[in-house]
C-alpha cells in the first residue's frame, strides 16, 4: 500500500493516465519477451530473457499498484492488466511490435532500454515520492537491460554479414515506432508543470545521443525517414496488441475472477 | 558453431571463498560473466562471481586416484589432534 498525495482532479487524471502508459509498456514488453521462455537461441540467453521479462512484468505491477490506489476506483493492479481491451491500454507502440528474430527483439530492447533508463533517472527525482522509489528501484535493473540489449546490438551490428543484415533490417522497420516515445502530449505537459514529470524534450535529447553513438559503434546505417507513427500513448495501437491481449488475459476473460 | 565453455565461480555474501557454482557458454569473458549473472545469481546467490575459461582448468586424473590421495589415509599424525588444548584457549 502506499501513502498517495491528494492532487487537483486534472493532476490525478493525467498522473492516473501516465501510470497506466509506464506500467503498460513494461507489461507488454514484459509480455512480449516471456514469448521467447524456452525458445532463446541458446540457454544462457533464453535465461537472460526471461530475467528482463521478469523485471519488466515485476516493474508493471508496481505502477498498476500506484495507479489502482491513485485512482481510487477500488481497482486492483489485476483488474487493470486483465480487464482493459486494446483502445484503453497506453503503452507506446514500440513495445507490441513481434518478437521476429533474435535481433529484432535485442533491437527492439536496445531502442526502448535506452528511453527507459533516461526517463526513470529523471522520475526517481519525481516530487511524489512513490513515482520516485518505483523509478530508483526499477533503474537498477534497466541499467543492466540497457547494458544487455547495447552490447547485442554492437554484437551482431559488427558481427557476420548476416547478423549485420538482420539487425539493420530490424532498425530499419523499428525506427518509426521511436517518435512517440519521447513526443509530448496534454498528459506530459500537465505532470512536468506540477513538478511531477520531467520534460520529455530533454529525454529525447539523451536517447539520441545514447542511440547514435551505440548505433554507430554497430556500424549501423542510422535511417533517414523521419515519418513517425504515433497513438500508442492514446490507446491507438496496432494490430498485434489486440493479440497479446487475448492470449494475456484469457483466463480472466473466460472464467471470470477465477482465482489458483 | 559451438561457444566455449566457462566455468563460475560465486562468493556469497556470508562466504569468504569463491564456490564452483557450474558452468555455460559464451563468446568471451565480459558474455560470460554476464550469462553468469543472469543463470546463477537470479535468487541473490552471489555478490562476487569469477569465471575462468574451462579449458585452462588443469584437473587431476581419475586413473591415478590410488598413489594421488591413498597414502594420506593412515598419517593420523598429520590432523592436530594430539595436542592439550589449554582452558584459556576457546574459539578451536
Amino acid at each position: 500500500m502506499f501513502d498517495t498525495k491528494t492532487y487537483s482532479s486534472e493532476v490525478n487524471q493525467a498522473l492516473c493516465d501516465y501510470l497506466l502508459r509506464l506500467a503498460d509498456s513494461s507489461l507488454i514488453l514484459g509480455h512480449r519477451l516471456s514469448e521467447w521462455c524456452g525458445h532463446g537461441p541458446i540457454l544462457e540467453q533464453d535465461i537472460a530473457m526471461s530475467n528482463l521479462a521478469l523485471d519488466l512484468i515485476g516493474q508493471a505491477r508496481n505502477w498498476y499498484q500506484l495507479a489502482a490506489q491513485q485512482a481510487g476506483l477500488g481497482q486492483t493492479e489485476d483488474d487493470l492488466a486483465y480487464l482493459r481491451d486494446a483502445p484503453q491500454y497506453r503503452n507506446v507502440l514500440l513495445v507490441e511490435q513481434p518478437n521476429g528474430d533474435f535481433g529484432q527483439t535485442v533491437m527492439r530492447q536496445f531502442l526502448f532500454d535506452a528511453y527507459h533508463y533516461y526517463l526513470l533517472q529523471k522520475l526517481g527525482q519525481s516530487a511524489d515520492e512513490n513515482i520516485a522509489a518505483i523509478a530508483q528501484k526499477s533503474l537498477k535493473e534497466v541499467t543492466y537491460h540497457l547494458k544487455w540489449s547495447s552490447e547485442w546490438v554492437i554484437r551482431l551490428g559488427d558481427g557476420t554479414e548476416e547478423s549485420q543484415r538482420r539487425i539493420q533490417t530490424a532498425l530499419n522497420n523499428l525506427w518509426e515506432f521511436t517518435g512517440e516515445l519521447s513526443k509530448p502530449d496534454q498528459t506530459d505537459e500537465i505532470l512536468h508543470a506540477a513538478g511531477l514529470v520531467p520534460d520529455l524534450r530533454k529525454i529525447q535529447a539523451d536517447w539520441q545521443n545514447r542511440v547514435l553513438s551505440v548505433l554507430t559503434e554497430a556500424t549501423l546505417q542510422i535511417p533517414t525517414r523521419t515519418w513517425m507513427q504515433k497513438g500508442g500513448k492514446e490507446g491507438i495501437h496496432t494490430e498485434h496488441l489486440g493479440y497479446i491481449l487475448a492470449e494475456m488475459q484469457f483466463l480472466q476473460r473466460a472464467y471470470p475472477d477465477c482465482e489458483w | 558453431m559451438e561457444w566455449p565453455l566457462w566455468e563460475v565461480f560465486i562468493r556469497s555474501k556470508q562466504g569468504l571463498d569463491h564456490k564452483h557454482v557450474g558452468s555455460l557458454h559464451a563468446v568471451d569473458a565480459q558474455m560470460a560473466m554476464e550469462n553468469a549473472r543472469d543463470v546463477y545469481t537470479r535468487r541473490r546467490e552471489g555478490v562476487s562471481i569469477w569465471v575462468v575459461e574451462s579449458k585452462y582448468i588443469h584437473a587431476s586424473n581419475p586413473d591415478e586416484q590410488e598413489s594421488f590421495f591413498d597414502p594420506a589415509d593412515d598419517k593420523a599424525y598429520r590432523h592436530p589432534t594430539f595436542y592439550e588444548v589449554p582452558d584459556s584457549i576457546t574459539h578451536i
